[in-house]
C-alpha cells in the first residue's frame, strides 16, 4: 500500500519552476530519499506534502488524505523534522514534547509514557529538565526526531537531518533511524545532499532542476553504471593491459599511471584475476561505484558543483521566493 | 472548531509558561511604568495641583499608568510571533493540526491574562497613592483589562504578521504605536487640550481605553456645567460613559482579531 502518491506536483517561485511536475509513490514501511544538490526542489516538495506550501499544479496524498483538501488529517499523519530547528529553546527538552502532545492531541493516558519511551530511544532520557538551549546540534536534532515521533505518525520527514552536523552525530542520528525502521511500521521520507546517507534508503529518487531524474534502490541505480571499478598498477602495465586482453577479453584504459577497467561483479572476479595473471603487481583495487557516479553520469554535473554562477542565481531567486511566501 | 480551541490552548499554554519562566521580562515589565509614575508624579505633582477637586496629578496618573501598561505589553506580544518566525518555533505550530484563528486566539488570550495579572500587582501602589479600591472595582477592572489587552494582542499579532525581523516590528512599534499611546490621555486629559492634539486624542480608539479606566478609578465626580470633565472622553459635547468606550475598544478589538486572523492565515 502506497502511503504517499504524487502526481504532476508542481510549485513556482516567480518564473522559476522550484518543483516540476514531479510524481512518485511511496510504500508503506519504506525508508524514501530524496537526493539532490541545494536548490533542487527537495525542501520545497516537502513543505508541499507536508501542507506548509499550496502546490501550484499537481495532486498528492499523504496515509491516504490530499494535502489540499485534507490538511488537517494529514497533519495528523505526519511528523516533520525541519531543516532548521524549531524546538523552543527557552523551555526543556520535556516541556517542548509535553506541548507538542498537547497539539496533537495525545491521550492522556500514553503521554508521558511516551515521553520517557522516546526520550530514552534517542538517548536524552538525563537530559529531560535541561533548557533546549544549552543542546548541542545533534542533540537538539535527536530531539526533534523524538518529538517528531511523539502523536505515532505513519510518515516520518526528515529534512536534511544530518546537515551541519559532524560525522561521528551523523553516524548517531542514523543509528537512531535505524532503530525506528525495527521498531515501527513507519514510513520515512528524507531529503539528503549526502550521498553516502542516501545509500541507507530502501529507494532514492534523484532530483535535479525540480525534476526527478531516477528513481530506484541505490543498488540497482549503481548496477545499471556497468558493475563495479577495477583498478590495478604493475611494473610494466603495457605487459599487463595486453595479457587482460588476452586472458579475460576486457578493454582496459590507462589512466594516471594505473588501469582501470569495469567488471559486473569485482568481488568474484579478483579472485581469478589473482590466481593466474603473470606479470607482477604493485597494487590492485576494486570499488562499487557510487551515487556521486549516477549522478555524475545522469546530469554531466557533480552533485557538490553549488558554486557554479547560474545554480547560485536560481538559489537566490528561490529564497526571496521562500521568504515572500513563507511564514 | 476542535481544532480552533486546541490551538487556542496549547498557545496560551506556551505563553504562560514563557513568561513565567523569563523572570527578567516580569521585571522589566513593571520597571518602565513605575518609572514614570514616580519620575513623573515627583516631578509634576506640585507645579499641576488637583486635575479636579479631591484628584491630584499622581492619582489622575496612576490609571493612566495601568491602560499604559496592559497597552504596550499586549502590542508587544506580537513580538512573539516574529520571535517564533526567526527562531522556526512558529514551524512547529503550523505544522500541527491546529486551528489557524485558534493560535491567534491563544497569543491574545495568553497576552490578555499576563496583562490582568499584572495590572492587579500595581494595585499594590494605590493605598501609597492615597488611591481607594473597592473590591467592587477591582471585580470591575478585570473584565476591562481583558477586553483591552486582546484588542492590543490582535493589533500586534496583525503588525507581526508582515514582519520577518524583530528590529522591524519594533520600528513598527516604536513609530506608530508609542505615539498612539501617548496621544491617548496616560499623561494628561485630552479634553483640555489644543484641538489638532483633541482631534488626534479622540480619533485614537486607545484613548477610550485609557478612559474607561481613568473613569473607573476617579470618576463618579459631578463637574460644573460648562467645564470640561477631564476624567472622562467627550466626543462632540458627549462624555462617554465606562460602557460606551468599552464597546468602542471591544470593536476596534474584533476588528483587530479578524484582521489579524485573516492576515495569519493568508501567508502561504
Amino acid at each position: 500500500m502506497n502511503v504517499i502518491e504524487v502526481e504532476e506536483l508542481t510549485r513556482n517561485f516567480g518564473r522559476l519552476a522550484a518543483v516540476d511536475k514531479v510524481s512518485f509513490n511511496v510504500p508503506e514501511g519504506e525508508i524514501f530519499g530524496f537526493l539532490g544538490p541545494n536548490g533542487a526542489g527537495k525542501t520545497t516538495t516537502m513543505n508541499m506534502l507536508c501542507t506548509l506550501l499550496r502546490p501550484h499544479g499537481g495532486r498528492a496524498t499523504v496515509g491516504g488524505y490530499d494535502i489540499v483538501k485534507q490538511r488537517s488529517e494529514v497533519r495528523c499523519a505526519i511528523g516533520m523534522v525541519f531543516q532548521d530547528p524549531t524546538l523552543d529553546e527557552y523551555l526543556t527538552a520535556e516541556q517542548n514534547l509535553r506541548f507538542h502532545a498537547y497539539a496533537y492531541n495525545v491521550p492522556r493516558e500514553v503521554r508521558e509514557k511516551r515521553i520517557g519511551e522516546l526520550l530514552d530511544l534517542v538517548d536524552l532520557s538525563d537530559r529531560r529538565k535541561s533548557k533546549v538551549r544549552t543542546f548541542s546540534g545533534g542533540m537538539k536534532r535527536r530531539l526533534e526526531i523524538a518529538r517528531g515521533l511523539l502523536h505515532s505518525p505513519r510518515v516520518l520527514f526528515l529534512d536534511e537531518p544530518t546537515l551541519g552536523l559532524d560525522p561521528q552525530t551523523r553516524r548517531h542520528i542514523w543509528d537512531h533511524i535505524m532503530a525506528l525502521r525495527e521498531q515501527h511500521t513507519l514510513t520515512i521520507f528524507m531529503t539528503t545532499h549526502y550521498m553516502d546517507e542516501s545509500e541507507n534508503c530502501d529507494r532514492i529518487s534523484i532530483i535535479d532542476r525540480g525534476r526527478i531524474i531516477a528513481l530506484d534502490t541505490p543498488g540497482k541505480l549503481k548496477d545499471a553504471l556497468g558493475g563495479d571499478v577495477v583498478t590495478l598498477k604493475a611494473e610494466d602495465n603495457d605487459a599487463a593491459a595486453r595479457e587482460l586482453k588476452e586472458k579475460f577479453g576486457l578493454s582496459p584504459a590507462l589512466q594516471n599511471g594505473n588501469i582501470t577497467f569495469s567488471v559486473p561483479q569485482g568481488d568474484k572476479f579478483l579472485p581469478k584475476l589473482v590466481g593466474n595473471f603473470d606479470s607482477p603487481l604493485v597494487s590492485l583495487g576494486v570499488r562499487r561505484p557510487t551515487l556521486d557516479d549516477v549522478f555524475l553520469k545522469l546530469t554531466g554535473r557533480a552533485i557538490r558543483e553549488e558554486g557554479e554562477a547560474g545554480l547560485k542565481e536560481q538559489m537566490k531567486g528561490m529564497m526571496r521566493g521562500m521568504r515572500g511566501h513563507g511564514r | 472548531m476542535e481544532e480552533v480551541l486546541r490551538g487556542t490552548w496549547v498557545v496560551w499554554y506556551r505563553e504562560l509558561i514563557r513568561f513565567v519562566q523569563e523572570r527578567s521580562r516580569m521585571f522589566s515589565s513593571f520597571a518602565m511604568p513605575l518609572l514614570f509614575l514616580v519620575i513623573f508624579g515627583a516631578g509634576f505633582n506640585r507645579i499641576i495641583g488637583a486635575i479636579t477637586p479631591g484628584v491630584n496629578f499622581v492619582q489622575f496618573l496612576f490609571p493612566g499608568i495601568i491602560a499604559m501598561n496592559t497597552l504596550t505589553n499586549s502590542v508587544m506580544s506580537g513580538l512573539s510571533v516574529v520571535w517564533d518566525r526567526e527562531f522556526g518555533f512558529l514551524k512547529e505550530i503550523l505544522v500541527a493540526p491546529l486551528g489557524r484563528s485558534g493560535i491567534v486566539l491563544g497569543k491574545a488570550l495568553g497576552s490578555a491574562t499576563i496583562a490582568v495579572a499584572q495590572g492587579i500587582i500595581m494595585l499594590a501602589l494605590a493605598p501609597m497613592l492615597g488611591v481607594s479600591l473597592t473590591p467592587m472595582l477591582v471585580l470591575k477592572l478585570i473584565p476591562m483589562l481583558a477586553v483591552l489587552s486582546i484588542s492590543l494582542s490582535g493589533l500586534g499579532v496583525l503588525i507581526a504578521s508582515r514582519m520577518r525581523s524583530q528590529q522591524g516590528f519594533q520600528i513598527i512599534v516604536q513609530a506608530i504605536i508609542f505615539p498612539l499611546i501617548f496621544v491617548s490621555g496616560v499623561f494628561f486629559p485630552v479634553n483640555n487640550v489644543p484641538t489638532w492634539l483633541a482631534v488626534i486624542s479622540k480619533l485614537n480608539p486607545l484613548t477610550y481605553g485609557v478612559g474607561a479606566i481613568r473613569d473607573l478609578f476617579l470618576g463618579g465626580g459631578a463637574m460644573p456645567v460648562g467645564v470640561a470633565n477631564p476624567i472622562g472622553v467627550t466626543v462632540l459635547g458627549h462624555t462617554m460613559s465606562i460602557k460606551e468606550d468599552m464597546l468602542i475598544v471591544a470593536v476596534f478589538g474584533a476588528i483587530m482579531l479578524a484582521v489579524a486572523v485573516w492576515a495569519f492565515n493568508k501567508q502561504d
